[in-house]
C-alpha cells in the first residue's frame, strides 16, 4: 500500500451538499492520500454519487471545500483530476464512434480552436489498446454492449494524463471481461503512483479491487486502508442490518 | 422545364426569393442538428413563437419595416424568452417543459396581442406583419438577403470555431464541465445560435413553422449517417433544398406562403429517409425481415422434406408441393422456398411435379443437425 507522501490528493473539509433542503451530504471530512485505490460504498441515496460530483466541482455545496493536492479546486488544480461518470449517464445513440468519444478527454489539453493532432491520436490509440478495445475504434457508440461503453469511458479518462481518477459505478452491470481490464486498469494505475476513487457496490470484490475505502451513509461512517476500516460493526453502521446476514455467512 | 427554370432564376425576384430560402435552410440545418442532438427541439419552437412580440413592438417604435430593427426586436424577444425558461426552471418546482409551454404561450399570446392592435393602423396592414405568422418569402429584396447573410454567417462561424467545445457539451455536458470548459456559456451559445437562427428565417418561414424549420432537416440526416459532421452537413443540404422547394412553389401562385410550402417539402424529405435512409432505413428493416422470415420458411420445408424422406422406404419416391406444406405445419409459400431451394441443388423436381431431397439437401440437413447438437451439449 502508498504510504501518504506529503499533501493528500484530495482532501474534503466539512462539505455539506443539500438538494433543495434535504441534506444529501452531512459535514463530510476525508481525505484520500496519493495512490490510493480508494472505493466509497454505502447504500442508496448515501450521496456516493454527490460526493464524486462535488469533489469535480460540477456541484455547489452549501458548505465546505476541496482540496487537490493541497490546493483549492479551480481550474488548473481540475486538470490533474479525471472523471469517469456512470455509462448510462449519456445518450449512446449519439452519432459518434469510439475513437472520436475517447478523444474527448484531450479536449481540455487541447484548448479552444484546435484540432487533434498526432500526439492526440496516438493517445487515444494507448487508451484504446489498454482497455482491450483497439479493434473497435471506428465502431459506432450505439453498437457497443454496457461493458464496452464503460471501457470507453475508462479510455477516455486515461488520454486526459490525470493524476486522480474519480469513477462514478465502473463495475456497474459490466461483463466479466470489462470486469477484468478495469483490474488491470486500476492496478497500472496504481503502479504509476496515480489515485483512484471509485464508486462501488459489491461488498464481494471491495477487498479485492480496492486498498482504501470509504464508507457513507450522508455522514462519513468510516475511512482508511482497508484491512482496519471494512470491518463488520463499521459495515453494520454505515448499511444497517441488511448486511449483517452477509457478514454472519 | 427547363424554359421554367431559366425564367425562374432571370427573375430578379424569384431570384432574391430562391437565394434567401435556401440560406436560411442551410443555417437553420446545421443549428437544429445541435437542438436535436440536445434534445432541445421543443426549445426551437419555442423561441421562434417567442419572437413574434419582439418584431411588432420594434415596429411600433420605429414605425417602419426596416428588416434590421425588426430583427433586432425579434432577437431581444427570443433571448428574454430562453431566459425566462432558465429563470423559471432554475428557481421554481415548475419542470423544464413547463417552463417552456408557460414562456411560449405567454409571449406568443402577447405577440398575437400586439399584433391585432397594430393592425388597425394603416402604416402596419402595409408593412405586412401579420406575414410573419406563416412567413411571405417573396417579399424578400436584395437588402434583406443581405441582412441575412450578415445575421448568418457568424453562426456558421461560430459552430466552425467551437465545433468539438459543442460538441463535448451536447454529448456529455458533466464530462465536459470536468475538462474546465465553461459549459454555461457554451450552453448559452446554442440557445443564442438558435434565436439568430429563428430570427433569420422569421420573413421567409414565419414564426409557427420555424421550429419545423429547424428540425426536420437534422431529423431527415440523422436517418443517412452516424457522423456528427456529416449529419450537419447533409441536413443543410436537406434545409436548402426544402427552402429552395418552397421558394419555387410559392413564387408560381399569388397567395402561397411560402413557409407551408416549406414544411410540406420538408416532410417529404423526413419521410423519404425515415423510410430509405442508409443505415436505420425503415425499408431495409422491412427487406431484412423479410428476408430473415423467407430464409426460415425456406429451411423449415428442408427439414420437413428430411422427415419424410426418412420415412420413406423408397427413397426415390417425391412429394407434392402441398404434403410437404402440411408437414412444415406453416401456412405460406411452400412453392417459392422449394424453388430457392432447387436453385441452392438442395431438393429436385420430378417429371410429375412432386418434390424430392437431393444428396446434397440430405447432408445439408444432417451437418446442420450435427452443429447443433454440438452446440447443446456445450450450452
Amino acid at each position: 500500500m502508498a504510504s501518504p507522501r506529503t499533501a493528500p490528493a484530495l482532501k474534503v473539509h466539512d462539505l455539506t451538499v443539500a438538494y433543495r433542503d434535504q441534506p444529501v451530504l452531512w459535514d463530510i471530512d476525508l481525505t484520500v492520500p496519493q495512490g490510493v485505490l480508494m472505493a466509497i460504498m454505502g447504500p442508496n441515496g448515501a450521496g456516493k454519487t454527490t460526493l464524486i460530483k462535488s469533489m469535480l466541482g460540477l456541484l455547489k455545496p452549501a458548505a465546505g471545500s476541496i482540496r487537490i493536492f493541497g490546493q483549492p479546486a479551480d481550474r488548473t488544480t481540475m486538470r490533474r483530476i479525471a472523471y469517469v461518470p456512470q455509462r448510462t449517464s449519456v445518450d449512446w445513440d449519439f452519432p459518434t464512434d469510439v475513437a472520436d468519444v475517447v478523444m474527448m478527454g484531450r479536449y481540455g489539453e487541447m484548448g479552444w480552436l484546435r484540432r487533434p493532432a498526432l500526439r492526440d491520436r496516438q493517445a487515444v490509440a494507448e487508451a484504446l489498446a489498454k482497455v482491450g478495445m483497439d479493434s473497435l475504434a471506428h465502431r459506432q457508440i450505439s453498437e457497443l454492449s454496457g461493458g464496452q461503453q464503460q471501457r470507453v469511458f475508462l479510455a477516455r479518462a486515461l488520454v486526459q494524463e490525470a493524476e486522480v481518477y474519480l469513477m462514478d459505478e465502473p463495475f456497474q452491470g459490466v461483463d466479466a471481461t470489462t470486469e477484468t481490464a478495469i483490474v488491470e486498469v486500476l492496478r497500472a494505475l496504481r503502479r504509476q503512483g496515480r489515485t483512484v476513487v471509485a464508486v462501488h457496490h459489491d461488498l464481494n470484490t471491495v477487498q479485492k479491487y480496492f486498498d482504501w475505502i470509504a464508507l457513507l451513509n450522508v455522514h462519513l461512517m468510516a475511512e482508511g486502508g482497508m484491512e482496519e476500516t471494512f470491518t463488520e460493526a463499521n459495515l453494520r453502521r454505515t448499511f444497517g442490518s441488511a448486511v449483517v446476514q452477509w457478514s454472519g455467512s | 422545364m427547363w424554359e421554367l427554370i431559366l425564367r425562374f432564376l432571370g427573375d430578379y425576384t424569384v431570384r432574391n426569393v430562391l437565394l434567401g430560402t435556401a440560406w436560411i435552410g442551410v443555417v437553420s440545418g446545421m443549428v437544429g442538428s445541435l437542438a436535436l442532438l440536445r434534445r432541445q427541439s421543443l426549445l426551437g419552437d419555442v423561441l421562434s413563437h417567442a419572437t413574434l412580440p419582439g418584431v411588432v413592438l420594434a415596429f411600433l417604435l420605429w414605425r417602419q419595416r426596416d428588416m434590421g430593427l425588426l430583427m433586432t426586436g425579434a432577437a431581444v424577444a427570443g433571448l428574454l424568452a430562453a431566459l425566462l425558461i432558465f429563470v423559471v426552471d432554475v428557481n421554481t418546482r415548475i419542470p423544464r417543459d413547463g417552463a417552456m409551454g408557460l414562456t411560449l404561450a405567454l409571449f406568443f399570446g402577447l405577440g398575437l396581442f400586439l399584433l391585432s392592435r397594430v393592425q388597425n393602423l394603416p402604416s402596419a396592414r402595409k408593412a405586412g406583419l401579420d406575414k410573419l405568422i406563416f412567413g411571405q418569402a417573396a417579399a424578400l429584396v436584395e437588402s434583406d438577403i443581405i441582412a441575412l447573410v450578415v445575421a448568418g454567417l457568424p453562426v456558421l462561424l461560430v459552430m466552425l470555431l467551437f465545433w468539438k467545445e459543442l460538441k463535448v457539451v451536447t454529448f456529455d455536458p458533466l464530462f465536459a464541465g470536468t475538462l474546465g470548459l465553461p459549459v454555461r456559456w457554451l450552453e448559452l451559445l446554442i440557445l443564442v445560435l438558435i434565436v439568430v437562427t429563428t430570427v433569420i428565417g422569421l420573413q421567409a418561414v414565419g414564426v409557427v413553422l420555424m421550429s419545423a424549420m429547424l428540425i426536420a432537416p437534422a431529423a431527415a440526416a440523422r436517418q443517412w449517417t452516424d457522423r456528427m459532421s456529416h449529419m450537419v452537413l447533409i441536413a443543410s443540404l436537406v434545409g436548402a433544398a426544402s427552402g429552395t422547394v418552397g421558394a419555387v412553389i410559392s413564387s408560381i401562385g399569388p397567395h402561397i406562403s411560402t413557409g407551408p410550402v416549406v414544411v410540406l417539402a420538408l416532410t417529404v424529405f423526413v419521410i423519404g429517409s425515415l423510410l430509405f435512409g442508409a443505415r436505420r432505413g425503415l425499408v431495409w428493416r422491412w427487406l431484412a425481415q423479410w428476408r430473415r422470415r423467407a430464409r426460415f420458411r425456406t429451411e423449415l420445408v428442408l427439414e420437413a422434406m428430411y422427415e419424410l424422406w426418412m420415412h420413406h422406404d423408397d427413397k426415390s419416391h417425391g412429394h407434392a408441393a402441398r404434403v410437404i406444406q402440411l408437414t412444415t405445419g406453416q401456412r405460406g409459400n411452400t412453392q417459392s422456398a422449394l424453388e430457392s431451394l432447387s436453385a441452392e441443388g438442395l431438393v429436385q423436381r420430378l417429371p410429375n411435379n412432386s418434390w424430392i431431397l437431393t444428396e446434397g439437401g440430405v447432408s445439408a440437413v444432417r451437418t446442420r443437425r450435427n452443429r447443433r447438437n454440438a452446440s447443446d451439449e456445450r450450452a
